[in-house]
Protein backbone atom coordinates (compact mmCIF):
# COMPACT_ATOMS: atom_id res chain seq x y z
CA UNK A 1 0.00 0.00 0.00
CA UNK A 2 1.26 3.54 -1.08
CA UNK A 3 1.71 5.37 2.38
CA UNK A 4 -1.52 6.88 3.59
CA UNK A 5 -0.51 10.81 5.47
CA UNK A 6 -2.31 13.61 7.26
CA UNK A 7 -2.86 14.89 3.75
CA UNK A 8 -4.54 12.13 2.41
CA UNK A 9 -6.77 11.75 5.46
CA UNK A 10 -8.25 15.46 4.64
CA UNK A 11 -8.41 14.31 1.00
CA UNK A 12 -10.96 12.06 1.36
CA UNK A 13 -13.70 11.69 -0.75
CA UNK A 14 -16.09 10.85 1.74
CA UNK A 15 -19.73 11.96 1.30
CA UNK A 16 -22.89 12.04 3.84
CA UNK A 17 -22.93 10.32 7.23
CA UNK A 18 -19.73 8.91 6.51
CA UNK A 19 -17.87 12.64 6.06
CA UNK A 20 -14.82 13.45 8.79
CA UNK A 21 -15.06 17.18 7.72
CA UNK A 22 -11.55 18.10 8.96
CA UNK A 23 -9.62 21.27 7.91
CA UNK A 24 -5.79 22.07 8.94
CA UNK A 25 -5.69 25.24 11.72
CA UNK A 26 -1.95 24.95 12.38
CA UNK A 27 1.33 23.07 11.63
CA UNK A 28 0.53 22.88 8.00
CA UNK A 29 4.81 20.97 7.58
CA UNK A 30 2.93 17.64 9.62
CA UNK A 31 0.18 17.19 6.45
CA UNK A 32 3.28 15.00 5.19
CA UNK A 33 3.24 12.61 8.06
CA UNK A 34 2.55 9.28 7.73
CA UNK A 35 -0.34 7.39 9.24
CA UNK A 36 0.79 4.17 10.28
CA UNK A 37 -1.98 3.34 13.16
CA UNK A 38 -5.26 2.68 11.91
CA UNK A 39 -6.38 3.51 15.41
CA UNK A 40 -7.20 6.68 17.81
CA UNK A 41 -5.37 7.56 21.36
CA UNK A 42 -7.41 10.69 23.70
CA UNK A 43 -3.89 12.19 25.26
CA UNK A 44 -6.10 12.49 29.08
CA UNK A 45 -3.15 10.67 30.52
CA UNK A 46 -0.40 11.80 29.14
CA UNK A 47 -1.83 15.59 29.18
CA UNK A 48 -1.34 14.89 33.10
CA UNK A 49 2.25 13.86 32.80
CA UNK A 50 1.91 10.24 32.40
CA UNK A 51 4.18 8.75 29.30
CA UNK A 52 4.17 5.67 29.94
CA UNK A 53 3.05 3.20 26.91
CA UNK A 54 2.17 6.34 24.99
CA UNK A 55 0.41 5.61 21.38
CA UNK A 56 2.08 8.73 20.27
CA UNK A 57 2.29 7.24 16.04
CA UNK A 58 -2.06 7.33 16.57
CA UNK A 59 -3.94 9.68 15.80
CA UNK A 60 -4.66 12.01 18.89
CA UNK A 61 -8.09 13.18 19.44
CA UNK A 62 -8.89 15.94 21.54
CA UNK A 63 -12.50 16.13 22.91
CA UNK A 64 -14.04 18.46 25.35
CA UNK A 65 -12.64 16.94 28.45
CA UNK A 66 -8.94 17.44 27.45
CA UNK A 67 -9.31 20.85 25.91
CA UNK A 68 -10.82 22.09 29.59
CA UNK A 69 -7.97 20.61 31.20
CA UNK A 70 -5.43 22.28 28.50
CA UNK A 71 -7.04 25.65 29.14
CA UNK A 72 -6.61 24.66 33.01
CA UNK A 73 -2.52 23.97 32.48
CA UNK A 74 -2.70 27.49 30.61
CA UNK A 75 -4.22 29.14 32.99
CA UNK A 76 -1.57 28.19 35.45
CA UNK A 77 1.23 28.25 33.54
CA UNK A 78 2.39 24.60 33.59
CA UNK A 79 2.51 23.67 29.97
CA UNK A 80 5.76 21.60 29.83
CA UNK A 81 3.79 18.12 29.65
CA UNK A 82 2.13 19.45 26.55
CA UNK A 83 5.59 20.65 25.01
CA UNK A 84 6.65 17.22 26.03
CA UNK A 85 3.98 15.55 24.34
CA UNK A 86 4.78 17.17 21.47
CA UNK A 87 8.12 16.19 21.05
CA UNK A 88 6.88 12.90 20.39
CA UNK A 89 6.73 12.02 16.42
CA UNK A 90 2.55 12.38 16.63
CA UNK A 91 1.45 11.29 13.41
CA UNK A 92 -1.38 14.85 13.80
CA UNK A 93 -4.07 15.89 16.49
CA UNK A 94 -7.57 16.79 15.60
CA UNK A 95 -9.96 18.71 18.32
CA UNK A 96 -13.79 17.84 17.50
CA UNK A 97 -16.85 19.91 18.40
CA UNK A 98 -14.83 22.64 16.24
CA UNK A 99 -12.73 23.91 19.23
CA UNK A 100 -9.75 26.23 18.18
CA UNK A 101 -7.06 25.29 20.39
CA UNK A 102 -5.15 28.50 22.41
CA UNK A 103 -2.31 30.32 20.24
CA UNK A 104 -0.15 29.09 22.99
CA UNK A 105 -0.92 25.22 21.72
CA UNK A 106 -0.91 26.12 18.20
CA UNK A 107 2.45 27.50 18.21
CA UNK A 108 3.88 24.53 20.02
CA UNK A 109 2.53 22.27 17.20
CA UNK A 110 4.13 24.68 14.85
CA UNK A 111 7.27 24.39 15.86
CA UNK A 112 6.81 20.64 16.36
CA UNK A 113 5.77 20.37 12.74
CA UNK A 114 2.76 18.35 13.86
CA UNK A 115 -0.57 19.01 11.87
CA UNK A 116 -3.40 20.18 13.85
CA UNK A 117 -7.13 19.81 12.76
CA UNK A 118 -10.52 20.69 13.82
CA UNK A 119 -13.65 19.15 13.47
CA UNK A 120 -17.50 20.04 13.73
CA UNK A 121 -18.56 16.31 14.68
CA UNK A 122 -18.41 15.57 18.49
CA UNK A 123 -15.63 13.27 20.02
CA UNK A 124 -18.29 9.80 19.58
CA UNK A 125 -19.37 10.34 16.44
CA UNK A 126 -16.12 11.47 14.62
CA UNK A 127 -14.18 8.80 15.97
CA UNK A 128 -17.41 6.25 14.49
CA UNK A 129 -16.41 7.81 11.50
CA UNK A 130 -13.18 7.76 11.18
CA UNK A 131 -12.57 4.28 12.74
CA UNK A 132 -14.83 3.26 9.56
CA UNK A 133 -12.75 5.31 7.66
CA UNK A 134 -9.48 4.03 8.64
CA UNK A 135 -10.70 0.31 8.80
CA UNK A 136 -11.74 0.47 5.33
CA UNK A 137 -8.06 2.09 3.94
CA UNK A 138 -5.90 -0.29 5.73
CA UNK A 139 -8.22 -3.30 4.84
CA UNK A 140 -6.16 -6.27 3.07
CA UNK A 141 -6.61 -5.06 -0.65
CA UNK A 142 -6.31 -7.31 -3.66
CA UNK A 143 -6.56 -5.75 -7.48
CA UNK A 144 -7.41 -9.22 -9.85
CA UNK A 145 -8.27 -9.05 -13.74
CA UNK A 146 -12.47 -9.93 -13.64
CA UNK A 147 -15.22 -8.19 -14.11
CA UNK A 148 -17.95 -7.24 -10.64
CA UNK A 149 -21.71 -7.16 -11.48
CA UNK A 150 -24.44 -6.99 -9.67
CA UNK A 151 -27.11 -9.73 -10.75
CA UNK A 152 -30.74 -9.74 -8.70
CA UNK A 153 -28.57 -8.29 -6.08
CA UNK A 154 -25.89 -10.37 -5.13
CA UNK A 155 -22.36 -9.63 -6.32
CA UNK A 156 -21.25 -11.71 -9.14
CA UNK A 157 -17.04 -11.90 -10.10
CA UNK A 158 -16.41 -12.82 -13.15
CA UNK A 159 -13.23 -14.28 -13.89
CA UNK A 160 -11.39 -16.22 -16.43
CA UNK A 161 -8.77 -16.07 -19.29
CA UNK A 162 -7.90 -13.32 -21.47
CA UNK A 163 -10.44 -13.32 -24.30
CA UNK A 164 -13.11 -15.71 -22.80
CA UNK A 165 -15.55 -13.60 -23.18
CA UNK A 166 -15.60 -11.79 -19.50
CA UNK A 167 -16.53 -8.04 -21.14
CA UNK A 168 -19.10 -9.45 -23.15
CA UNK A 169 -20.59 -11.88 -20.47
CA UNK A 170 -21.11 -8.40 -18.32
CA UNK A 171 -22.61 -6.49 -21.28
CA UNK A 172 -25.34 -8.20 -22.27
CA UNK A 173 -26.05 -8.82 -18.35
CA UNK A 174 -26.06 -4.68 -17.90
CA UNK A 175 -28.37 -4.98 -21.47
CA UNK A 176 -30.73 -6.99 -19.50
CA UNK A 177 -30.81 -4.71 -16.80
CA UNK A 178 -28.12 -5.68 -14.07
CA UNK A 179 -25.60 -3.13 -12.52
CA UNK A 180 -21.89 -2.87 -13.48
CA UNK A 181 -19.20 -2.31 -11.05
CA UNK A 182 -16.13 -2.84 -12.64
CA UNK A 183 -14.97 -4.04 -15.20
CA UNK A 184 -11.07 -5.64 -16.04
CA UNK A 185 -9.72 -4.67 -12.83
CA UNK A 186 -11.81 -4.95 -9.52
CA UNK A 187 -10.45 -3.74 -6.24
CA UNK A 188 -11.31 -6.68 -3.44
CA UNK A 189 -10.79 -5.35 0.13
CA UNK A 190 -11.43 -7.77 2.87
CA UNK A 191 -13.76 -5.93 5.52
CA UNK A 192 -13.14 -7.05 8.78
CA UNK A 193 -11.88 -10.56 7.26
CA UNK A 194 -15.23 -11.15 7.08
CA UNK A 195 -16.42 -10.52 3.52
CA UNK A 196 -15.06 -9.15 0.31
CA UNK A 197 -16.03 -5.51 -1.17
CA UNK A 198 -15.70 -4.92 -4.66
CA UNK A 199 -15.12 -1.83 -6.24
CA UNK A 200 -13.60 0.10 -9.85
CA UNK A 201 -9.92 1.27 -9.58
CA UNK A 202 -10.38 4.72 -10.80
CA UNK A 203 -13.35 6.60 -9.67
CA UNK A 204 -13.08 9.12 -12.59
CA UNK A 205 -12.51 6.38 -15.42
CA UNK A 206 -14.74 3.76 -14.17
CA UNK A 207 -17.26 2.12 -15.49
CA UNK A 208 -16.44 2.36 -18.65
CA UNK A 209 -15.30 -1.34 -20.66
CA UNK A 210 -13.41 -2.05 -23.33
CA UNK A 211 -15.23 -4.66 -25.93
CA UNK A 212 -12.72 -6.06 -28.83
CA UNK A 213 -14.23 -4.81 -32.33
CA UNK A 214 -16.40 -1.79 -30.31
CA UNK A 215 -13.82 0.14 -28.57
CA UNK A 216 -14.31 1.84 -25.13
CA UNK A 217 -17.93 2.40 -23.89
CA UNK A 218 -18.88 4.43 -21.50
CA UNK A 219 -21.46 2.25 -19.93
CA UNK A 220 -23.70 4.54 -17.36
CA UNK A 221 -24.24 6.97 -20.41
CA UNK A 222 -25.37 4.15 -22.55
CA UNK A 223 -27.17 2.36 -20.56
CA UNK A 224 -28.60 4.92 -17.65
CA UNK A 225 -27.23 5.61 -13.86
CA UNK A 226 -29.47 2.64 -12.78
CA UNK A 227 -26.96 -0.17 -15.08
CA UNK A 228 -24.08 1.01 -12.76
CA UNK A 229 -22.82 0.62 -8.67
CA UNK A 230 -20.05 1.95 -6.99
CA UNK A 231 -19.29 -0.70 -4.78
CA UNK A 232 -20.72 -4.12 -3.71
CA UNK A 233 -20.19 -7.74 -1.77
CA UNK A 234 -18.85 -10.03 -3.67
CA UNK A 235 -21.35 -13.27 -2.71
CA UNK A 236 -20.41 -15.21 -5.78
CA UNK A 237 -17.25 -16.24 -8.37
CA UNK A 238 -17.78 -17.63 -11.75
CA UNK A 239 -14.63 -18.76 -13.49
CA UNK A 240 -15.49 -18.86 -17.31
CA UNK A 241 -13.44 -21.54 -18.70
CA UNK A 242 -13.33 -22.75 -22.31
CA UNK A 243 -15.39 -26.12 -22.79
CA UNK A 244 -13.18 -29.07 -22.14
CA UNK A 245 -14.64 -32.58 -23.36
CA UNK A 246 -12.25 -34.76 -20.87
CA UNK A 247 -13.12 -32.16 -17.51
CA UNK A 248 -15.86 -33.43 -15.13
CA UNK A 249 -18.32 -30.24 -14.93
CA UNK A 250 -20.68 -30.50 -11.57
CA UNK A 251 -23.68 -32.33 -12.77
CA UNK A 252 -25.84 -31.96 -9.43
CA UNK A 253 -24.59 -28.85 -7.63
CA UNK A 254 -24.98 -30.38 -4.45
CA UNK A 255 -21.45 -30.21 -3.77
CA UNK A 256 -20.70 -26.75 -2.93
CA UNK A 257 -17.25 -25.47 -3.64
CA UNK A 258 -15.69 -22.04 -2.48
CA UNK A 259 -12.27 -20.51 -2.91
CA UNK A 260 -10.51 -18.41 -0.84
CA UNK A 261 -10.03 -14.80 -1.54
CA UNK A 262 -8.10 -12.53 0.99
CA UNK A 263 -9.32 -15.14 3.93
CA UNK A 264 -12.74 -15.07 2.79
CA UNK A 265 -15.16 -17.80 1.33
CA UNK A 266 -17.07 -17.20 -1.96
CA UNK A 267 -19.05 -19.70 -3.18
CA UNK A 268 -17.53 -20.79 -6.62
CA UNK A 269 -19.23 -22.24 -9.77
CA UNK A 270 -17.30 -22.97 -12.98
CA UNK A 271 -18.97 -21.92 -16.42
CA UNK A 272 -17.74 -23.97 -19.01
CA UNK A 273 -18.10 -21.56 -22.16
CA UNK A 274 -19.41 -23.01 -25.48
CA UNK A 275 -20.98 -22.33 -28.69
CA UNK A 276 -25.28 -22.36 -27.30
CA UNK A 277 -24.21 -22.15 -24.17
CA UNK A 278 -25.83 -18.60 -23.48
CA UNK A 279 -23.80 -17.47 -20.30
CA UNK A 280 -25.37 -14.59 -19.19
CA UNK A 281 -28.68 -16.30 -18.63
CA UNK A 282 -26.44 -19.15 -16.93
CA UNK A 283 -25.29 -16.39 -14.53
CA UNK A 284 -28.60 -15.06 -13.50
CA UNK A 285 -30.12 -18.50 -12.81
CA UNK A 286 -27.21 -18.98 -10.25
CA UNK A 287 -27.41 -15.65 -9.10
CA UNK A 288 -31.23 -16.19 -8.24
CA UNK A 289 -29.94 -19.95 -7.11
CA UNK A 290 -27.58 -18.58 -4.90
CA UNK A 291 -30.57 -16.42 -3.47
CA UNK A 292 -32.90 -19.10 -2.90
CA UNK A 293 -29.89 -20.85 -0.77
CA UNK A 294 -29.63 -17.73 1.29
CA UNK A 295 -33.15 -17.86 2.23
CA UNK A 296 -32.66 -21.77 3.52
CA UNK A 297 -33.83 -23.30 0.27
CA UNK A 298 -30.97 -25.33 -1.77
CA UNK A 299 -32.67 -26.83 -5.25
CA UNK A 300 -30.08 -29.29 -4.88
CA UNK A 301 -30.12 -30.85 -1.86
CA UNK A 302 -34.23 -30.34 -1.54
CA UNK A 303 -34.16 -32.59 -4.80
CA UNK A 304 -32.07 -35.35 -3.55
CA UNK A 305 -33.91 -35.52 -0.13
CA UNK A 306 -37.24 -35.65 -2.50
CA UNK A 307 -35.60 -38.52 -4.36
CA UNK A 308 -34.91 -40.44 -1.35
CA UNK A 309 -38.21 -40.15 0.29
CA UNK A 310 -39.55 -41.28 -2.71
CA UNK A 311 -37.55 -44.83 -2.62
CA UNK A 312 -37.81 -44.82 0.97
CA UNK A 313 -41.91 -45.18 0.25
CA UNK A 314 -41.60 -47.18 -2.99
CA UNK A 315 -39.49 -49.76 -0.08
CA UNK A 316 -42.50 -49.64 2.40
CA UNK A 317 -45.10 -50.20 -0.34
CA UNK A 318 -43.52 -53.17 -1.80
CA UNK A 319 -43.69 -55.06 1.04
CA UNK A 320 -47.19 -55.02 0.62
CA UNK A 321 -47.34 -55.80 -2.98
CA UNK A 322 -44.79 -58.22 -2.92
CA UNK A 323 -46.84 -61.87 -3.49
CA UNK A 324 -44.06 -64.05 -2.73
CA UNK A 325 -43.47 -62.35 0.70
CA UNK A 326 -45.14 -63.67 3.32
CA UNK A 327 -46.63 -62.08 6.14
CA UNK B 1 10.58 -15.08 -15.66
CA UNK B 2 11.77 -11.98 -17.13
CA UNK B 3 11.54 -8.20 -16.11
CA UNK B 4 12.89 -5.12 -16.91
CA UNK B 5 12.31 -1.63 -15.22
CA UNK B 6 11.43 1.29 -17.47
CA UNK B 7 10.76 5.25 -17.25
CA UNK B 8 8.06 6.68 -19.01
CA UNK B 9 9.77 9.29 -21.84
CA UNK B 10 6.92 10.85 -23.08
CA UNK B 11 4.95 13.65 -22.06
CA UNK B 12 1.94 12.61 -22.48
CA UNK B 13 2.03 9.42 -20.30
CA UNK B 14 0.48 6.54 -21.15
CA UNK B 15 -3.06 7.52 -22.57
CA UNK B 16 -5.59 5.89 -24.76
CA UNK B 17 -3.12 5.51 -27.86
CA UNK B 18 -0.32 4.11 -25.56
CA UNK B 19 -2.36 1.89 -24.19
CA UNK B 20 -3.70 0.41 -27.26
CA UNK B 21 -0.20 -0.02 -28.63
CA UNK B 22 1.19 -2.02 -24.97
CA UNK B 23 -1.81 -4.58 -25.65
CA UNK B 24 -1.02 -4.84 -29.59
CA UNK B 25 2.19 -5.68 -29.21
CA UNK B 26 1.71 -7.74 -25.72
CA UNK B 27 -0.67 -10.15 -27.49
CA UNK B 28 1.41 -11.14 -30.04
CA UNK B 29 2.77 -13.09 -27.66
CA UNK B 30 1.90 -16.21 -25.99
CA UNK B 31 3.72 -15.20 -22.32
CA UNK B 32 1.80 -14.00 -19.61
CA UNK B 33 2.74 -9.81 -18.99
CA UNK B 34 2.11 -7.45 -16.57
CA UNK B 35 3.03 -3.98 -15.77
CA UNK B 36 3.77 -3.28 -12.15
CA UNK B 37 2.98 1.07 -10.66
CA UNK B 38 3.30 1.02 -7.13
CA UNK B 39 1.37 -1.73 -5.81
CA UNK B 40 -0.76 -2.07 -8.90
CA UNK B 41 0.16 -5.18 -10.72
CA UNK B 42 -2.30 -5.17 -14.42
CA UNK B 43 -2.20 -7.86 -17.42
CA UNK B 44 -0.70 -5.97 -20.54
CA UNK B 45 -3.28 -7.39 -22.17
CA UNK B 46 -5.86 -5.43 -20.76
CA UNK B 47 -6.41 -2.10 -22.28
CA UNK B 48 -8.47 -0.34 -19.66
CA UNK B 49 -6.31 -2.01 -16.88
CA UNK B 50 -3.31 -0.09 -18.49
CA UNK B 51 -5.23 3.21 -18.39
CA UNK B 52 -6.15 3.29 -14.87
CA UNK B 53 -2.84 2.63 -13.84
CA UNK B 54 -2.79 6.54 -15.09
CA UNK B 55 1.26 6.18 -15.57
CA UNK B 56 2.31 9.95 -15.84
CA UNK B 57 5.18 11.43 -17.19
CA UNK B 58 8.72 9.96 -15.54
CA UNK B 59 6.70 7.45 -13.79
CA UNK B 60 8.92 4.12 -13.16
CA UNK B 61 7.20 0.50 -14.42
CA UNK B 62 8.27 -2.61 -14.05
CA UNK B 63 7.36 -5.31 -17.10
CA UNK B 64 7.45 -8.98 -16.43
CA UNK B 65 6.41 -11.60 -18.71
CA UNK B 66 6.21 -15.16 -17.98
CA UNK B 67 6.19 -17.68 -20.88
CA UNK B 68 7.79 -19.33 -23.33
CA UNK B 69 8.41 -16.25 -25.30
CA UNK B 70 9.12 -14.04 -22.07
CA UNK B 71 12.59 -12.55 -23.57
CA UNK B 72 11.36 -11.64 -26.81
CA UNK B 73 8.01 -9.88 -24.76
CA UNK B 74 9.40 -7.79 -22.49
CA UNK B 75 11.95 -6.49 -25.09
CA UNK B 76 9.45 -5.41 -27.41
CA UNK B 77 7.49 -3.69 -24.85
CA UNK B 78 10.16 -1.78 -23.35
CA UNK B 79 11.42 -0.51 -26.66
CA UNK B 80 8.05 1.25 -26.99
CA UNK B 81 9.12 2.79 -24.00
CA UNK B 82 12.22 3.41 -24.88
CA UNK B 83 10.67 5.10 -28.56
CA UNK B 84 8.53 7.51 -26.35
CA UNK B 85 5.29 5.72 -28.41
CA UNK B 86 6.33 7.55 -31.18
CA UNK B 87 5.30 10.53 -29.51
CA UNK B 88 7.09 13.59 -28.41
Amino acid sequence: MKNFTVLDLIDLDLKDHNSLNLKCVAGRKGLQRIITDPEINRPGLTLSGFFNEFAYHRIQLFGRGEIAYLNMLEANDTMSAVEKMFSYQLSCCIFSQSVTPSKKLLQIAENAGCAVLQTDLTSSEFTIRLMRALNDIFAPKKVIHAVLVEVFGIGVLITGGSGVGKSETALELIERGHRLIADDSVVLKSVNGSFLMGSGRNEMLGHHMEIRGLGIINVSNLFGVGSIRDKKQVQLLIELEIWNSDANYDRLGTGDITKEILDVQIPLIKLPVKAGRNIPILIEVAAMNERLKKLGYHSAQEFDDNVLKWLESKNARSLYSNKNDIF
Amino acid sequence: MKQETVTIKNRAGIHARPAALIVRTASEFESEIFIELDDMKINAKSIMGIITLGANYKSILQISAEGEDEEDAVSAIAKLFENRFEED
